[in-house]
Parts: structure tokens; C-alpha cells; sequence
């Protein structure tokens, strides 16, 4: 083969990509509405995500009213304020953050960034992001049927979640069950996509080691997501039927109110292996796709090569398969045996190599690179930062020994804001930021975009560094208000006040954000087709924003990877994956058969 | 290439270029839709082994009460078996162009596959009949549960195989339909072997 290859060096067989059948919208309706073209699908998966989104960062800002100044706001009582807790979480994981990454991000950029025209099942996507509405617009009716929406808190666990006791027991738990269901029958539909997407459609030349990493990220999160959610499906339909048909799959013997209920015989820990079964892979569905995203933000703005791709790559499929075998240390404390403890306690230290060696490889990119502190620079900057906090804090977490004191405080609430909130949140406004130039042609507001910056990052610690320490004091999560606890000082309380006022500061200043977002699409500076000046295939688009089909009449070829920075002779210091390795070098440059000084790993 | 030995490929060495230009762009030599079909049929599977491990972990426990199986279900595995022998026929004939045998058989496959799923009703009121309702055991609660899911697969398998129906009545070559048929065999033949395991289960407890 690789005589063969050597004579074709500067041939190249034109593209083997059957040309698709596109589906051409006839109607306004078709274009951009029930739209089957993946950049739509995007946006309209990214819009719902965030307005959804909204609504659980004001519940936050609710629950934080109520601990900072509790005995303060009337209208907030215990059963609120659980259902506040129970609604913003479930959001934000689920609604917010998987839907925009994978739903939004994925949509976005697997087509562009692969060299495809759409989604190889453009139907099946579109009825993907319906479903997600629907998935949403039941969950948001679960908050105007009587009794209002479930309070069991968002992992959902039975019995108390469906007894009668439980704010939102009546109608509320089965319209989140049902939502719940919704979104992981259309998340499947869309998953489908792009996997396939990612492994047949990838123009020529784009081989697997030549994909960005951030394709690398969603796809592999895909992967995860399409394994784990069907645990939580099992577990939605197992409680939805003990909940309507009084079966008994989660719910033991049980009395209440002093009397014997219907129920016998269920096993409550069974629950909690299915929800943690798809809860831990769900930590990586939202990480993975923000390690690949910020490994792409990192190179283009530091200008240099990804430090070891090859590892990059084997840490997210090796992050990805253990993800599936730790999710016990999410329930240390529910009774198992001791040998279970200490066998998922070292899978969980173990995910730690991979995760480490991507902090290393982010780290050495930067080293010594021409980095230019760009609004997509400052975010990944500040989710190394803000990621690296929250691992660590999980380390201490995935110690058995450690995790039982710390279980149920604030320390927790902490660790996974951090490493699950903070951190994606980060990547995902770095990466709107970076790719927003090529979604409208107009670059976002530089100012304004600082003062969120430097409001989020910094606001964002002032709020959880408090918190390990309240945690380590022992004060607990998911409680109304402390009262008169003797263990914990009256300054836990001003503590408590002053984390409030930050995070209405940060909540208020999302909406400098969103203001930025809605203003530079009409006054914003004309971006051209490449502003940051990158490699990767959905900068090369004859269009911006690219246009139904993306590429124009012959989709791209690709010549090498996706990190060809500041190549030595090289005309630019980028050289676009598909640029012909004939025009590469500069006049009087080398040739192209003398590899560039890059270093072998 | 193999997929592993991709994952070997040092992207960033300029002299390996030229060998994978003339690499194929797919990583697997399948239709899109058959591995979009083999996708979700992993997802299918991790969703019963994740329902059967739940059924399993109960059953160790000492308080649990088999249901009784209905003699039906015998029978009603037989006619799922039937129905996927006449898919397989149905897909046999797609690719020798005999649309006759492809109308035929496909025709038969899909009303044994209607005949199963009223016989699990039937087999559901026996049950019923009996007093043993979903919300008296957790023994119960499994077995309408499991039988329900398999049954909502193969409905939703009848939706697909309603569709590739309806393209052959509309005169569709067998050209044109053969990878539905096939992709409907496939699925059926992966519904039979979920049928069988979740049948030896419910038989063993």
C-alpha cells in the first residue's frame, strides 16, 4: 500500500461520498420550522436548551433567596423550595446540558466539521428535536397541574418520590417521568445520527485520527448516552408504573400516615442502580463533548498543534468505557457491602489517569504557545481552571472514607456545580463565542463579552469555594433552612448571604450575554468566513453562514489533521484541512515530503 | 482499515498522507441505514439486559412468587417463530426479484406478527382471570411489563413494516425495497431471540 501511495502523492481520487439525495425545503414552513437540515435542527435545539435553561437559573436564584436569607420571602415554603431544587437540577443536566451539547453543538458541527452535507436520517433528526420540545413542554406543564411540579429532588429516588408526602406527587412526578421518557426516545432518535454521521458520512481523506477533537468529544458522548439513558428509560417506566398501576418494582411494604399501603415487596436500591447506572456516564455525556470542544478553542487561539492527539483521543474512548463501572460511588452511603465500596472507589481514583493526562496535554499546548487571549481563550482558560478544582474535589469524593462525613453536605453540592456546571457552562460559552462568527457572519461584542467573562469566572468561585467550606462544616444540602444547629457558627449564615448576592450578580449578568447574542447579530462586526484564522473544514465554506448543503458543489477533500499550526515554510501559520499540499508552502518553501519539525509522541 | 489500527494512525507525519487519501471514508462497508439499524438495536438490547438484570436481582430474593406462564405462549412463541421465517422468505424473494413470493411472504409475516400480539393479549386475561393483576406481586408486575415492551418493540416494528407494504402496493421494484425488507427481517429475527431469552426466563422462575 504504501508503494502504491507513493507515486499518487499529489493525486488524489476525487470524493467516493455518495452525493446524498438532499431533502429541499418548498416552504417557509419546511425551511425553518419542521426543518430537516442539521444547522437548523442546531439552533432550534440550542434555543429551547437555553430558554429552558433560564427557567432553571431563575429557580436557582429562588433557592439561594430563600438559604440566604431564610424567614425572609413568604412565598417560598419547604415544599417550593424542594421543588425549586428538584426542577433546577433536572434541567440543567438533563434539558440544558445534554440537549445543547449534543442536540446543539452536535447538529452544528458534526456535518461541518466532517465534510458532510446534513445528518444521514435528516427525518429522523428533525422528529428528534420535536420530541425534545414535547419532552419540554410537558415538563414545563408539570409546573401548572395541581400541586405543582415533583419536589423528590433530581435523582428521583423511590418510595418518597411518589408517596403522597412529596410535593408534586399527585401529577407532578408522572409528568417528569413521562418528560423524562420523552426526551430519551427523542435524544435516541438524534444519537442515532450522529453516530452514523460520524462513522459512514466523513468526507475523503477525513480518516478517524484526522477528525477534530471536538467530534471526538460528541461522538464518543453519543456513544455513552446512547448506552446509559436507557437505564434511566427502565427506571422512568418501572416508577411510572408503580405510581399509576400501584405496581410494586421499587416500592416496599410501607406505611403511611398510619396506615398499611397497597404496596409490598419492591426494592428501593434497585432504583438507585438504574439512575446511577445512567447518572455517572451522564458526567462524561456533558464532559466529554466540553474536553473536545476546549481542546479545539485551546489550539486555534494558542496557535499550535494539540499537544498528543493520539492520547487525547484514547483518554475520551478510555473515560468513556470506565464511566460504565463506577457508578456505585454515588451510593456510598446506601448500605452496600464494603467490597463493593472499595472496588468502585478504585475504578473511580482510576478515571482519574486519562482525565489527568487530558489536563497535562491541554497544559503542554499552551506551553510556550503564541496564545491569544481571545473571549473562546479566556473561557477554556477557565475551565482548566474551574475543571481541574472540581476532579479534584472528586477525588476526595470517590474515597469511601471520605465520601461518608461528606455525603449530603454542601461539599457535594460544590464538587459537582464545579466539575459538572461550572466547567461545561464555561466551554459552552466559550464555544458559542467561537463558533457565533460563523452561525450569523458578525463577530459577538468584545466588551461585553469581558464583563461576562470576568462576572461568570470569578463570580462563579466566589459562589462554590464557600461552599466546600460550608460543606466541610456539615452543613447540609436539599435543607429549607438550618434553624438552630450547634455545630454550625452563626458566620455559616453570613457566608450563606453573601454567596446569594453573587449569584444574583451572576444569574443578572447571563443576561449581558444574551443581550450580546441578540445585538451583534444586527450590529456585530462583519466576521468573513474564517476569522480566527483555523483549519478545521467549517471555516472553508463557500457561504457564512454556510448554506443548505454546506459545501457548495463538490464537498471538501482532506489532506492532513485538523492541528496544522504555524508549519514552517508554510505560507500562513494555519493550513486548512483541505488545502492542496501543492499550495501549501510558500514560494522558495521546502517541499512538502520533509515532515515539519513537529515533535513524534 | 481495521478500526483499531485507525486508532493507531499518527495524523500529524506528513508522509502518511498519501496512503490515507486513498483510504474508503466509511469506517464500516454497510448500507447507512443498516448501521443505523444495528445502532438502535444495541440500544434495544442494552434497554433488556437492563430490565432482565432487574428482574433477575428480584427474583433472588426469598419472597418471590412465580407467575404461572399461560400454556398461550407457547403457542405464540410458535407463530413468532413462523413470522420470522416468512420475513426471511419475504427477504429471500426481495433479493431473487420475485415480487409475487415478496408480497406474499411479507403479507404473512406481518399477520403472524398481529396473531402473536393478540395471543399475548389473550394470554393477559388468562392471566388477569386467574387474579394475578399487575399490582398484587412484583412477580406479576415483571411479567406484564417485560411481555408489554417486547410487544411495543414489535409494534413499532409494524410501523416500519406498514411502510415498506405500502411502497410495494404502490408499485416499488424490488430493487427499491430490498434493503426494507431486509432491515424489517433483521429486526424481527432480533425481536424472536429477545422473545426466546425473555421466555426461557419467565419459564425458569
Amino acid at each position: 500500500m504504501v508503494d502504491a501511495a507513493q507515486d499518487q502523492v499529489n493525486f488524489v481520487p476525487p470524493a467516493e461520498v455518495e452525493e446524498v439525495e438532499l431533502y429541499h425545503p418548498k416552504s417557509w414552513i419546511t425551511k425553518y420550522v419542521f426543518s430537516q437540515d442539521a444547522k437548523v435542527i442546531a439552533i432550534q435545539y440550542s434555543f429551547t436548551a437555553i430558554a429552558i435553561g433560564l427557567v432553571a437559573l431563575v429557580l436557582s436564584w429562588l433557592m439561594r433567596l430563600q438559604l440566604g436569607f431564610p424567614e425572609t420571602f413568604s412565598f417560598i415554603e419547604a415544599e417550593d423550595y424542594y421543588q425549586f431544587i428538584t426542577m433546577h437540577g433536572m434541567i440543567m443536566v438533563i434539558y440544558l446540558l445534554t440537549a445543547l451539547f449534543l442536540g446543539g453543538f452536535g447538529n452544528y458541527l458534526i456535518p461541518l466539521m466532517l465534510g458532510a452535507r446534513d445528518m444521514v436520517f435528516p427525518y429522523v433528526n428533525m422528529l428528534s428535536y420535536w420530541v425534545y420540545l414535547l419532552a419540554v413542554l410537558v415538563l414545563v406543564a408539570s409546573f401548572f397541574v395541581p400541586g405543582g411540579p415533583t419536589g423528590a429532588g433530581w435523582t428521583l429516588y423511590p418510595p418518597q418520590a411518589i408517596l403522597s408526602g412529596t410535593p408534586g406527587s399527585d401529577g407532578g412526578i408522572i409528568l417528569m417521568l413521562v418528560s423524562l421518557a420523552l426526551f430519551i426516545v427523542g435524544f435516541t432518535m438524534g444519537g442515532l445520527n450522529y453516530v452514523v454521521t460520524v462513522l459512514q458520512a466523513r468526507t475523503r481523506g477525513m480518516t478517524l485520527m484526522r477528525m477534530p477533537l471536538t467530534i471526538w468529544g460528541i461522538f464518543m458522548a453519543t456513544v455513552l448516552a446512547l448506552l446509559a439513558f436507557p437505564a434511566l428509560f427502565v427506571g422512568a417506566v418501572m416508577m411510572t408504573l408503580d405510581r399509576i398501576l400501584g405496581t410494586s418494582f421499587f416500592m416496599p411494604a410501607i406505611v403511611q400516615f398510619g396506615e398499611q399501603m397497597e404496596y409490598g415487596g419492591g426494592s428501593p436500591i434497585l432504583f438507585q442502580h438504574l439512575f446511577w447506572f445512567f447518572g455517572h456516564p451522564e458526567v462524561y455525556i456533558v464532559a466529554l463533548p466540553a474536553f473536545g470542544i476546549v481542546s479545539d478553542l485551546i489550539s486555534v487561539h494558542a496557535r499550535r498543534h494539540i499537544f498528543g492527539y493520539r492520547l487525547m483521543v484514547w483518554a475520551i474512548v478510555i473515560i468513556g468505557a470506565l464511566s460504565f463501572i463506577v457508578w456505585a460511588h454515588h451510593m456510598y452511603v446506601s448500605g452496600m457491602n464494603p467490597w463493593f465500596g472499595f472496588f468502585f472507589a478504585t475504578t473511580t481514583l482510576i478515571i482519574a489517569v486519562p482525565t489527568a493526562i487530558k489536563v497535562y496535554n491541554w497544559v503542554l499546548t499552551l506551553w510556550r504557545a503564541d496564545i491569544h487571549l481571545t473571549l473562546p481563550m479566556l473561557f477554556a482558560l477557565a475551565f482548566i481552571v474551574a475543571f481541574v478544582n472540581g476532579g479534584i474535589t472528586g477525588l476526595f469524593l470517590g474515597n469511601v472514607v471520605v465520601d461518608v462525613p461528606l455525603s449530603d453536605t454542601m461539599f457535594v453540592v460544590a464538587h459537582f456545580h464545579m466539575v459538572m456546571g461550572v466547567a461545561p457552562i464555561l466551554v459552552i460559552f466559550g464555544a458559542i463565542y467561537h463558533w457565533y462568527p460563523k452561525m450569523t457572519g458578525r463577530m459577538l461584542n468584545v466588551p461585553m463579552g469581558h464583563f461576562h467573562f470576568w462576572v461568570t469566572f470569578l463570580g462563579s468561585y466566589a459562589i462554590f469555594l464557600p461552599l466546600h467550606y460550608l460543606g466541610f462544616l456539615g452543613v447540609p444540602r436539599r435543607y429549607y433552612e438550618m434553624g438552630d444547629t450547634s455545630f454550625i457558627p452563626d458566620s455559616a449564615q453570613d457566608l450563606n448571604a453573601f454567596v446569594s448576592v453573587i449569584a444574583l450578580v451572576v444569574g443578572l449578568a447571563q443576561l449581558v450575554f444574551l443581550f450580546n447574542i441578540g445585538w451583534s447579530m444586527v450590529k456585530g462586526k462583519k466576521s468573513g468566513p474564517n476569522p480566527w484564522r483555523a483549519t478545521t473544514l467549517e471555516w472553508q465554506t463557500p457561504e457564512t453562514p454556510p448554506g443548505h448543503g454546506n459545501f457548495g458543489e463538490a464537498l471538501p477533500v482532506v489532506y492532513r489533521w485538523a492541528y496544522a499550526y504555524g508549519l514552517p515554510g508554510a505560507k500562513e501559520d494555519f493550513v486548512p484541512q483541505n488545502l492542496p499540499p501543492d499550495q501549501v508552502m510558500a514560494e522558495g518553501g521546502e517541499d512538502l515530503g520533509a515532515p515539519a519539525a513537529q515533535p513524534a509522541e | 482499515m481495521n478500526i483499531f489500527r485507525q486508532l493507531l494512525v499518527k495524523p500529524w507525519l506528513t508522509e502518511q498522507d498519501a496512503a490515507l487519501e486513498l483510504q474508503d471514508d466509511r469506517t464500516f462497508s454497510l448500507p447507512t441505514p443498516m448501521l443505523g439499524l444495528r445502532v438502535f438495536l444495541i440500544v434495544v438490547m442494552v434497554f433488556f439486559t437492563l430490565m432482565i438484570s432487574a428482574f433477575t436481582e428480584r427474583r433472588l430474593f426469598s419472597d418471590w412468587h412465580s407467575t404461572p406462564v399461560p400454556w398461550l405462549l407457547w403457542l405464540n412463541t410458535g407463530i413468532l417463530v413462523l413470522s420470522s421465517i416468512a420475513m426471511h422468505w419475504a427477504w429471500t424473494n426481495a433479493r431473487r426479484e420475485r415480487m409475487d413470493g415478496l408480497r406474499l411472504w411479507l403479507s404473512v409475516g406481518g399477520i403472524l406478527t398481529l396473531a402473536f400480539l393478540l395471543g399475548q393479549l389473550l394470554a393477559w386475561r388468562e392471566l388477569m382471570a386467574l387474579g394475578h393483576f399487575a399490582s398484587t406481586d412484583p412477580a406479576n408486575a415483571f411479567f406484564y411489563m417485560l411481555t408489554a415492551v417486547h410487544g411495543v418493540h414489535l409494534v413499532g416494528g409494524l410501523v416500519a413494516w406498514s411502510r415498506t407494504t405500502a411502497k410495494i402496493r404502490r408499485g416499488s421494484k424490488a430493487d427499491d425495497v430490498r434493503l426494507s425488507v431486509e432491515l424489517c427481517t433483521v429486526y424481527w429475527h432480533f425481536l424472536l431471540l429477545i422473545w426466546l431469552i425473555l421466555f426461557a426466563l419467565l419459564l425458569l422462575t
